[in-house]
C-alpha cells in the first residue's frame, strides 16, 4: 500500500472532485487563503448593504421599497452565512468583523462608488449583483465545503436581486426622455467599475495558479470578464442603452466580444482605499456598531438574568 | 474581487486573523432546518445570538426567507460532538466487511425478487 503524505491525501480528495470539510487536515497556505477571501466576501456583502439601503426611503413607489428593503436584507443574510463559513476555519466572526472596522480587511471596490440616482438601484442589481452572480456562480463547485455550501444559497437569492435590477431599468426605459436619460447615466458611471469586480488580468493577478490547482477557483479572471461581457450585451441592447466603450465589438473569428481597456490606475486607486466613497463606508459601519451597542449589552443581560432565574 | 482580495503593488498578501475585542461575544447556535414534512432536520448553518429564544428567531429570519423550512433547530455549537478526524480510519475498516451488505449474496433467479 502506498502510503500518501497528508498533502498528497489533501489534493487527492480535491481533484477527485470531492469536497474539504473543517476537520480535515489542510495546509496552511490553503486555510489561510479561504479566511482571506470569505472574510472579504462577507465584508462585501454588509458594506454592500450601504448604497442600496441609501434609497429605501426614497424609493419611487411601496412596492419597491418592499422589494429594496428585501434585497439589503438578503445582503445581511449572505454576510451571515459567510462569516458562519469562515468560522469553521477557526477565525471569530466578531474579530473579522473589529479587523474590517480597523481597515486592516478590505471588502470589493465596488461600494466604494456612490448611489446617485434612482436608476443606480437598477444598475447594481442587474450590473453588480449580476457580475456577483458570475463569480459565486464558479464558487458553487469550489473545494471548501462550507463555502460552496454558502455560495448555493446565495445564487438562489443573487438570482431575485439581478431580475429586479434589470426590472428597474426596463421601466425606465420606457418612461420619459429624462427616465431614460437617466438610466443611461447610471450606466456610463457603473459600467467600468462593474468589470473591475473580476480583478486585475490574470497575468497580473498573483496566487491563480494555486487558487486554481486548490480549485478555491475555477475560472480565470479574464474569462470570467469576458463571460460576464458576453451575457450583458444583449441585455443592455433590449433595453436601448448603450454600454460605455467605443471599442466594444462582437470578435466573430474568437466569438466573444472584443472590448477596450480597463483603467487599472482607478481599479488600484480604488483597492487602495482612496475611491470616492471609502472613508464614509467604514465610518458608517463603525457607527452603526456603536450605536447598536446598548442593544447588544441590554440582550447579554437579559439573557443572563434569565438563566439566573431559571437556575434558581 | 473574484472575492479574492487583490494584492496592490508592494502590499503584503495576508492579512490579520486575530484582534483585541473590546465587550462580550455571543455564544453560536447550528442550526438545522426540515425543509418540508417527511424528512429530516438538515444542517444549514451557524450564527450568534445571547438566548435560545433569539438564536430562533434569527436562525427563521436567516435561514427561512423564502420558505426554505417548516420546522427549525437551534443547538449551541458547544454541544455539538464529533470524532477526531483521524477516526476516519474506523470508517475505511467497515468498509471492508462486505458481508454486511445484501449485494454480497447471490440469489437464483428461479425464486425472483428478494
Ligand atoms: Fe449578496
Ligand atoms: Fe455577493
Ligand atoms: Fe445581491
Amino acid at each position: 500500500m502506498v502510503v500518501m503524505s497528508p498533502e498528497e491525501q489533501f489534493q487527492a480528495i480535491i481533484d477527485a472532485e470531492d469536497k474539504i470539510e473543517p476537520p480535515d487536515w489542510m495546509p496552511d497556505g490553503y486555510r489561510k487563503t479561504l479566511i482571506r477571501q470569505i472574510a472579504q466576501h462577507a465584508h462585501s456583502e454588509v458594506i454592500g448593504m450601504q448604497p442600496e439601503a441609501n434609497w429605501i426611503t426614497r424609493a419611487p413607489t411601496l412596492y419597491r421599497k418592499a422589494i429594496l428593503i428585501a434585497k439589503v436584507q438578503d445582503e445581511a443574510g449572505h454576510g451571515l452565512y459567510l462569516y458562519s463559513a469562515a468560522e469553521t476555519l477557526g477565525v471569530k466572526r466578531d474579530e473579522m468583523q473589529e479587523l474590517l472596522h480597523q481597515g486592516k480587511h478590505k471588502y470589493s471596490s465596488i461600494f466604494n462608488y456612490p448611489t446617485l440616482s434612482w436608476a443606480d438601484m437598477g444598475t447594481i442589481g442587474w450590473l453588480v449583483d449580476g457580475a456577483a452572480i458570475t463569480n459565486q456562480v464558479m464558487l458553487t463547485r469550489g473545494s471548501y465545503g462550507p463555502y460552496a455550501r454558502a455560495m448555493v444559497r446565495i445564487c438562489k437569492e443573487e438570482s431575485f436581486h439581478q431580475r429586479q435590477g434589470y426590472e428597474v431599468l426596463i421601466r425606465l426605459c420606457q418612461g420619459s426622455p429624462e427616465q431614460k436619460a437617466m438610466a443611461q447615466d447610471s450606466i456610463n458611471r457603473w459600467w467600468w467599475p462593474a468589470l473591475m469586480m473580476f480583478g486585475p488580468h490574470d497575468s497580473d493577478s498573483t496566487h491563480t495558479e494555486q487558487s486554481m490547482k486548490w480549485k478555491i477557483k475555477r475560472v480565470t479572471n479574464d474569462d470570467l470578464r469576458q463571460q460576464f461581457v458576453d451575457m450583458t450585451v444583449r441585455q443592455a441592447d433590449y433595453l436601448g442603452l448603450e454600454l460605455p466603450d467605443p471599442d466594444l465589438r462582437w470578435n466573430e473569428e474568437r466569438g466573444h466580444y472584443d472590448f477596450g481597456d480597463i483603467d487599472w490606475e482607478e481599479f488600484w486607486h480604488v483597492v487602495k482605499g482612496n475611491g470616492p466613497m471609502n472613508r464614509e463606508r467604514v465610518a458608517h459601519k463603525v457607527k452603526a456598531w456603536k450605536d447598536g451597542a446598548w442593544v447588544r449589552e441590554a440582550a447579554t443581560a437579559h439573557a443572563k438574568k434569565r438563566e439566573a432565574r431559571s437556575a434558581a | 474581487m473574484t472575492y479574492e482580495v487583490p494584492v496592490a503593488p508592494g502590499e503584503k498578501a495576508e492579512i490579520e486573523e486575530t484582534t483585541e475585542l473590546s465587550g462580550e461575544s455571543w455564544p453560536m447556535w447550528e442550526v438545522f432546518v426540515r425543509a418540508h414534512r417527511g424528512i429530516s432536520h438538515v444542517h444549514i448553518g451557524s450564527l450568534h445570538a445571547p438566548d435560545v429564544e433569539t438564536a430562533l428567531e434569527n436562525a427563521r429570519d436567516v435561514y427561512t426567507r423564502r420558505g426554505e423550512g417548516v420546522s427549525v433547530w437551534v443547538v449551541p455549537s458547544t454541544e455539538v460532538h464529533a470524532f477526531e478526524p483521524d477516526a476516519a480510519a474506523d470508517y475505511v475498516e467497515a468498509n471492508e466487511k462486505v458481508y454486511r451488505l445484501a449485494t454480497t449474496y447471490e440469489i437464483p433467479e428461479e425464486v425472483g425478487q428478494m
